[in-house]
């Protein structure tokens, strides 16, 4: 095994831009993510990275260079965070529509107001219908790994949409584990040169992302659905040949750990995951049946595979870093949907929190099982809870009741 | 690529009678010729040269969002330079996408010092979506959000400068422009493609039905403007700046405001207090030179 080096998963992401040998990088800084694109701004400014590295006044202009350079054939990339990613959102549908293959790594940080810097998922899952794929990180080493995987996905003639990679801020960003980076050779073999994309030939003239009526605007979103829908298998593919090639598994649409006989079962998104595996492995030692499901794919959602792996569950405790308000937990309402109509099924519990950079630690974990003993011993449970919240001023407590 | 034969602009698009922004668009493709990659935002342009099935321009064009002609501009200058193309990256942008919603972008641009022609087509306000106001709308006029109306509510706020605000880039090129002289237009859009960095072209382009005129009269309007000292053909180039055109005996301000429905409201005086800003903003240029000073703009 070769050994790695100590490096933020912001560090991990440069490395992998640059392993992939990314022609065009257009960014805007902003925290947790202006690491990444420091670090390729030294990288090219060293002579390391050939890349045309571009500081723009915007995020929406970011995007929208990243967009240009990829229309004209290059590999582009471009990464942002928060309110980076939401002034970014016309150009986020723009991009997916047009088709093209760039990826883009988004450190997950709350969004104001009130302000907060630290991380959550409510940037990514506010970005979930303009069709992005969205890859979720569990480690530092998941970012670099991820991030070559997606110029795979996104430049695969089965998909070719962009693709997000996202990192949770702090939590991942800025802390330092050991990641190991590839060969270059290696990678080489595993990506192609340049992505296939060739629409601006003055040799063969096309006009690009023009005006068109109903009846074929709906071909367009037709082909963009087939598009998304294929990317399953080929999300499940790529994970496959990077671990083939470089013998890690950090990709493939879900991550499944002592799930078969698990009478309870946790699914989050990103490192939470991760935080939640060691907690299982902890349960597991003191005879708890207690598993994780880590949704690496959260666009394409993964809903026939991840009813297949809770088919023999009881509880399914879903962990939210976002909230659609007036709804639930997302990632809650998505699973609940993936078990529609199975004759039996578990029942879906939804966590809400880890908001702002507040934990999903221990203490909220070993909450959340007792929540779902209770659930499992069929005593009557709130089917949502907050975690974190104290009651409110006026002494009424959060969840109203 | 298209051989020197055939059209740039070609007959598959639907612009108004008259339309002075397709006009321009076919003076400065030829200008420009077939190695040329156009970025066209949401504008008149937009709209009635890339309907599909249709194909206006016979170079490549890449639609984008209404704020992002010199974005996209930017980021295919960076994708040309990776591959080493030789192409000239032309935006092609209305004065909302221009002076409004693109300024910052395009302010980024410049400052960076892409290569690129920009040509803001002029048409003093939104008129793709039906002539509502923009920064370059002149006061006075009635658009469809300055109705005027029992209060009288035209625009009333002077018009952003453009040329000025790109100007205070310390741009390389920058030209004003008019399709009614199109040998000047083309001249100039030549010297742009030459240029190593970002140039800006400003050109007026007469809109028959937003302002309200017959539209066989597009060229004719243009032309008053010059010629009555109201739109004035200049150019910037690497610091020099000169006037293309001194009209010797100006034309009255009214014969460029009377025909247009969009002024039908003024009053006789009020053509007497623009012919005296007009007349007193000339005595300054006769008499110091033509300068891009602010304190020279009319109020």
């Amino acid at each position: 095994m070769t050994s790695g080096r100590n490096m933020t998963a912001t560090s991990a992401v440069a490395y992998a831009a640059r392993l992939a040998q990314v022609d065009v990088v257009a960014a805007y800084p902003i925290t947790p993510q202006t690491r990444i694109i420091e670090a390729i701004a030294k990288f090219v400014a060293d002579g390391e990275m050939k890349a045309q590295f571009v500081q723009v006044e915007s995020e929406h202009s970011a995007l929208a260079a990243t967009i240009a350079a990829s229309s004209n054939g290059v590999r582009a990339f471009t990464a942002t965070s928060s309110q980076g990613l939401l002034y970014m959102h016309e150009m986020m549908h723009w991009a997916a529509s047009a088709r093209v293959p760039i990826v883009m790594a988004n450190v997950n940080r709350a969004v104001a107001p009130p302000w907060n810097i630290y991380g959550d998922h409510q940037d990514a899952i506010s970005q979930r219908d303009t069709g992005w794929l969205q890859l979720f990180a569990e480690t530092n080493q998941h970012a670099l790994d991820m991030t070559l995987q997606a110029f795979r996905i996104a430049e695969d003639s089965r998909v070719q949409l962009p693709v997000m990679v996202n990192l949770d801020g702090f939590t991942l960003s800025h802390t330092y584990e050991q990641v190991v980076v590839p060969e270059p050779e290696l990678v080489n073999r595993f990506l192609a040169p340049r992505p296939a994309v060739d629409w601006l030939d003055v040799e063969h003239p096309k006009t690009i992302n023009g005006v068109v009526s109903p009846e074929h605007y709906i071909q367009f979103r037709a082909l963009q659905k087939d598009a998304a829908r294929r990317a399953l298998a080929v999300i499940e593919e790529v994970g496959g040949a990077f671990a083939k090639q470089f013998g890690r598994d950090s990709g493939g649409l879900l991550s499944l750990e002592q799930v078969d006989d698990a009478e309870i079962v946790f699914v989050a998104l990103g490192s939470a995951a991760s935080t939640i595996r060691s907690m299982v492995r902890a349960w597991r030692a003191v005879g708890r049946r207690v598993g994780v499901i880590s949704v690496r794919s959260y666009r394409p959602f993964p809903g026939a595979e991840l009813a297949e792996a809770l088919a023999g569950t009881r509880v399914v405790v879903v962990w939210d870093r976002a909230y659609s308000f007036g709804c639930g937990g997302p990632l809650a309402g998505e699973v609940k949907e993936a078990l529609y109509g199975r004759n039996r099924h578990p029942v879906v519990l939804s966590a809400v929190g880890g908001f702002g950079g507040a934990p999903v630690g221990p203490t909220e974990l070993e909450k959340a099982l007792e929540w779902a003993d209770a659930a499992m011993q069929s005593r009557p449970v709130s089917s949502e809870t907050w975690f974190g919240v104290k009651a409110y001023r006026d002494g009424r407590t959060p969840d109203g009741k | 690529m298209a051989s020197k034969e055939t059209p740039l602009v070609m007959s598959g698009n639907s612009s108004c009678a008259g339309c002075g922004a397709i006009l321009i668009a076919r003076l400065v493709t030829e200008a420009i010729g077939p190695n040329q990659i156009m970025v066209i935002p949401a504008c008149c342009m937009g709209a009635v040269a890339t309907s599909f099935p249709k194909a206006t321009f016979n170079v490549p064009v890449l639609r984008t969002a209404f704020a992002s002609t010199a974005s996209f501009l930017t980021g295919l200058e960076a994708s040309v330079k990776a591959k080493g193309q030789d192409v000239t990256l032309v935006g092609f942008a209305g004065d909302g996408a221009t002076v409004d919603i693109g300024l910052a972008a395009l302010s980024g641009a410049i400052e960076r010092g892409h290569s690129f022609v920009y040509i803001c087509y002029d048409n003093e306000g939104y008129m793709n979506t039906g002539f509502q106001r923009s920064g370059s709308t002149p006061p006075g006029a009635q658009t469809s959000t300055t109705p005027g109306g029992a209060l009288g509510r035209y625009k009333m706020e002077p018009r952003k400068d453009i040329a000025k605000i790109i100007a205070a880039h310390g741009i390389p090129y920058l030209a004003t422009a008019s399709p009614a002289y199109p040998a000047d237009l083309k001249r100039k859009v030549e010297k742009a493609v030459d240029v190593k960095g970002p140039t800006f072209l400003h050109i007026m382009s007469p809109c028959p039905l937003g302002w309200g005129f017959p539209s066989a009269s597009t060229v004719q309007l243009a032309r008053i403007a010059v010629e009555s000292g109201l739109w004035k053909l200049y150019e910037l180039d690497h610091g020099v700046l000169r006037l293309s055109l001194s009209p010797k005996k100006r034309k009255p301000v009214r014969e460029f405001f009377a025909p247009q429905s969009r002024f039908a409201h003024l009053a006789d005086g009020t053509y007497q207090a623009l012919q005296d800003e007009i007349d007193a903003e000339w005595a300054i240029i006769e008499k110091e030179g033509f300068s891009l000073r602010c304190e020279t703009s009319r109020a």
